[in-house]
C-alpha cells in the first residue's frame, strides 16, 4: 500500500529525515514512535503531501505520488490540535472533503451523519467546535478523515492533548474502527505505551532515521539497540567489562563468550527471587495495582528496579536476592546477544 | 456575599462620564433649541437646527463628498493592503520586517508635514483641489492600520486550519476562501471601519489638498464651530457620528466569520 525509498528532508540546511525506507501492508496499522524532533511527523507529512522531499520516492497503492500534491493523493490526516474549522458546525467540517468533490447535496448529508454515526457522535451535527470537549473535537476530525474514504489514515499524535483515561478509550475505539474497516494507518506518537497498545507494527525513530522495526512483542522482546531497549519499557542498565570469558553482575560472575566493554540490560519483570542470586535490600515500593514497583540498592551501590506480583510484597529494609532470567548485552547501541544468565560461583561481597 | 468594590465602582463611573459626558453634551445641542447658562438641561427642544442644515448646501455637500472620498480612499487601501497584508504574513522575503516597520515609520511623521510636502507634488501633477488627489492622501494614511491589523490577523490563523482543508482535496483558492478568508474577515471589516471613521474625520487632507475645490466635512465642522451658532456644529456633528457609530457596532455584532464562510460557499 505504502512504499517509501530513500525519502530525505531538510529544513533550512538541518536534516529531519535521512535516507528512510519503509514499506506499509494494507490494512496495517503502523505506529511510528519516537521522541520530538526524532523526524516522525516529518514522515508523516511527507506521505500526507504536505511538504515535498529532498530525494526519494514515494509510492501510495502503487502509484508514484512523489510530487503529487496533498490534495490530490488518497490520504486524510487528523491532526494533533483537531484543525477544526472554527466557524463551520460539526456537519459543515465533516462534509467539506464532500463537498470539496462536488457530490450531490442529499449524498453529503447521508455520508456525513453515517460519519458521525462511526465515530458516536450522532445528533452533534449542529454543534461549532467551540462547543465539543477535547475528546469529541479529535472524533469530529477523525469522522471529517473518514467521510472521503483515504486509502491511508494518518494520525499525528492526536490523542497527546487528552487525559490518560479518554486517551485509552479512544485508543480502543480507534483500533476497533480501524480493524472493521480494514484501513491503513500511520499513527505519529512519542508514548510508547500508546504504540504499544494500537500498533501491528512499531516502527522506532531517532535522529531522522528508523531505528528499528518490529511488532510490540517482538520490540520489547528483542530490541535491536540500547536506545530502543531503553525506549520501549524499562531495562536496568549496567556498564561492564568482560575479560576470560566472564562478567561481572551484581557482584557476581557471569559466564560472557564476548570480551570488552558491554552494557547488560535486564528487564525489571524478568528478576526473580533466587536464594543464590544477588543480594539486595528493599529501597521503596510503589503499588502499581496489579504489580509492585520495587526500587532495590546492590551492596555495590547499583541501584535496580524489580517488578513483581503483590504476592510477593516484602518490606521496606528487606534483605532479598534476585536473579535475572534474561540478560540483554550490548556493545555501544548494538545488541550482541540476549542471554539465560548461569551463576559460575558463589562469592559473597556484603 | 462579596462586599460592593466602591472604589472600583466610582473609577468606572468617573471613566464613562468623562468618555460619554461630552458625546452626550453634543447630543444635547443638537436637539436644543434654547440653552441658556444656569440651566442644566436645553429649556426649549427642537429639530429647528436640523431643518435648516439639511437645507443648507454648504454643508451637506460636503459631508457627502467626505462620504465619498472615505469610501474611495479606504477601499482602495484595502485593495492594496489586504493583499499585501496576506503577503507580509505568510511569506518569508528579505526586507519584510523592514517594510513592515516602514509603515509605522510613515506614521510617525506628522500629517500636516508630510501632506505639505506631498501637496508640493501634487501641484505639478495638477492633483490638488481634485477628488482623486484627495482620496490618495487619505487612502496613503489608511494604510498603516490596514496592514498592521489584517498582517497579525492573518498570522494567528493556526496553518494546521488550512492544511487539512488542503489535505482533504481542496484547491490552494478554496483553501483560502472556505479557511483563510472567514479565520480573517472580523479583522480585516474592523481595519476597514477604522481606517474608515479615521479618514473621514481627518482634517489636514481636506485643508492641504482639498483646498479650494474640494471642501470635506471636517473643514465645514471647523468652520461652523468657530461661528456662533452652537447648534449647527452639534447637528453636524450627530449627523456624522451616528452611522460611524452604528458602523462600529455592526462589525462587532454581525462580522462573524461563520456567517461569511456560508456566504463565500465553504
Amino acid at each position: 500500500m505504502i512504499d517509501l525509498s530513500d525519502l530525505s528532508k531538510s529544513f533550512g540546511g538541518t536534516p529531519a529525515l535521512t535516507s528512510t525506507r519503509l514499506k506499509i501492508a494494507p490494512g496495517e496499522l503502523v505506529c511510528l514512535l519516537g521522541p520530538s524532533g526524532c523526524g516522525k511527523s516529518t514522515l508523516l507529512r511527507l506521505i500526507s503531501g504536505l511538504i515535498p522531499p529532498d530525494t526519494g520516492r514515494i509510492l501510495l497503492d502503487g502509484q508514484d505520488m512523489t510530487q503529487t500534491p496533498a490534495n490530490r493523493r488518497p490520504t486524510a490526516m487528523v491532526f494533533q490540535s483537531h484543525a477544526l474549522w472554527p466557524h463551520m458546525t460539526v456537519a459543515r467540517n465533516v462534509g467539506f472533503g464532500l463537498r470539496v468533490r462536488g457530490l450531490p447535496r442529499s449524498e453529503i448529508a447521508a455520508k456525513t451523519e453515517a460519519a458521525l454515526e462511526m465515530v458516536g457522535l450522532r445528533g452533534f451535527d449542529r454543534r461549532l467546535p467551540s462547543e465539543l470537549s477535547g475528546g469529541q473535537a479529535q472524533r469530529v476530525a477523525l469522522a471529517r478523515c473518514l467521510v472521503v474514504a483515504p486509502k491511508v489514515l494518518l494520525m499525528d499524535e492526536p490523542f497527546s492533548a487528552l487525559d490518560a483515561h479518554l486517551r485509552k478509550s479512544l485508543r480502543e475505539e480507534l483500533k476497533a474502527l480501524q480493524r472493521r474497516l480494514g484501513l491503513t494507518t500511520i499513527f505519529v506518537t512519542h508514548d510508547q505505551e500508546e504504540a504499544m497498545e494500537l500498533a501491528d507494527r512499531i516502527v522506532v525513530m531517532k535522529k531522522g532515521a528508523i531505528e528499528q522495526e518490529d511488532t510490540p512483542s517482538g520490540l520489547y522482546a528483542c530490541p535491536a539497540t540500547l536506545s530502543v531497549a531503553q525506549f520501549i519499557g524499562q531495562m536496568n542498565v549496567t556498564l561492564a567489562t568482560a575479560r576470560d570469558g566472564c562478567v561481572a553482575w551484581g557482584g557476581r560472575r557471569i559466564e560472557m563468550p564476548v570480551s570488552g566493554d558491554l552494557t547488560l540490560a535486564c528487564r525489571p519483570e524478568d528478576l526473580l527471587p533466587d536464594p543464590q542470586g544477588v543480594p539486595a535490600e528493599v529501597i521503596r515500593i510503589t503499588d502499581l495495582g496489579p504489580l509492585l514497583r520495587v526500587a532495590l540498592m546492590t551492596p555495590q551501590g547499583e541501584a535496580l528496579t524489580w517488578l513483581t506480583p503483590r504476592a510477593a510484597a516484602p518490606l521496606p529494609g528487606a534483605r532479598i536476592r534476585l536473579w535475572p532470567r534474561a540478560l540483554h548485552v550490548f556493545r555501544g547501541e548494538t545488541l550482541l546477544e540476549t542471554i539465560q544468565p548461569q551463576r559460575l560461583t558463589l562469592e559473597e561481597d556484603a | 456575599m462579596r462586599r460592593f468594590p466602591l472604589g472600583g465602582l466610582t473609577l468606572l463611573t468617573a471613566m464613562v462620564l468623562a468618555m460619554l459626558g461630552p458625546v452626550v453634551t453634543v447630543v444635547l445641542w443638537a436637539f436644543a433649541v434654547k440653552w441658556r447658562y444656569p440651566q442644566i438641561l436645553p429649556t426649549e427642544w427642537g429639530l429647528k437646527f436640523w431643518a435648516e442644515v439639511l437645507s443648507r448646501q454648504t454643508i451637506t455637500g460636503p459631508v457627502l463628498t467626505s462620504l465619498a472620498l472615505a469610501s474611495v480612499a479606504t477601499t482602495a487601501a484595502a485593495l492594496i493592503c489586504w493583499p499585501a497584508a496576506f503577503a507580509f504574513a505568510r511569506l518569508r522575503f528579505p526586507g519584510r520586517q523592514l517594510l513592515l516597520f516602514s509603515f509605522i515609520a510613515a506614521q510617525a511623521v506628522p500629517k500636516f508635514a508630510l501632506f505639505l510636502s506631498i501637496a508640493v507634488i501634487f501641484l505639478q501633477l495638477g492633483l490638488v483641489g481634485t477628488f482623486p488627489g484627495v482620496a490618495l492622501v487619505q487612502g496613503l494614511s489608511a494604510m498603516l492600520v490596514m496592514i498592521w491589523i489584517p498582517t497579525a490577523a492573518f498570522r494567528a490563523i493556526p496553518p494546521a486550519l488550512e492544511e487539512a482543508a488542503f489535505d482533504l482535496g481542496a484547491s490552494r483558492l478554496r483553501v483560502f476562501l472556505a479557511v483563510t478568508l472567514p479565520q480573517a474577515m472580523p479583522a480585516l471589516a474592523a481595519s476597514y471601519v477604522l481606517a474608515f471613521v479615521a479618514v473621514l474625520f481627518e482634517v489636514d487632507s481636506g485643508l492641504l489638498i482639498g483646498a479650494p475645490k474640494v471642501t470635506t466635512m471636517p473643514l465645514t465642522l471647523m468652520t461652523l464651530s468657530a461661528q456662533v451658532v452652537v447648534q449647527d456644529a452639534a447637528v453636524l456633528c450627530v449627523m456624522i457620528w451616528l452611522p460611524c457609530f452604528v458602523l462600529l457596532l455592526l462589525t462587532r455584532r454581525f462580522m462573524t466569520s461563520r456567517g461569511i464562510a456560508e456566504g463565500l460557499g465553504a
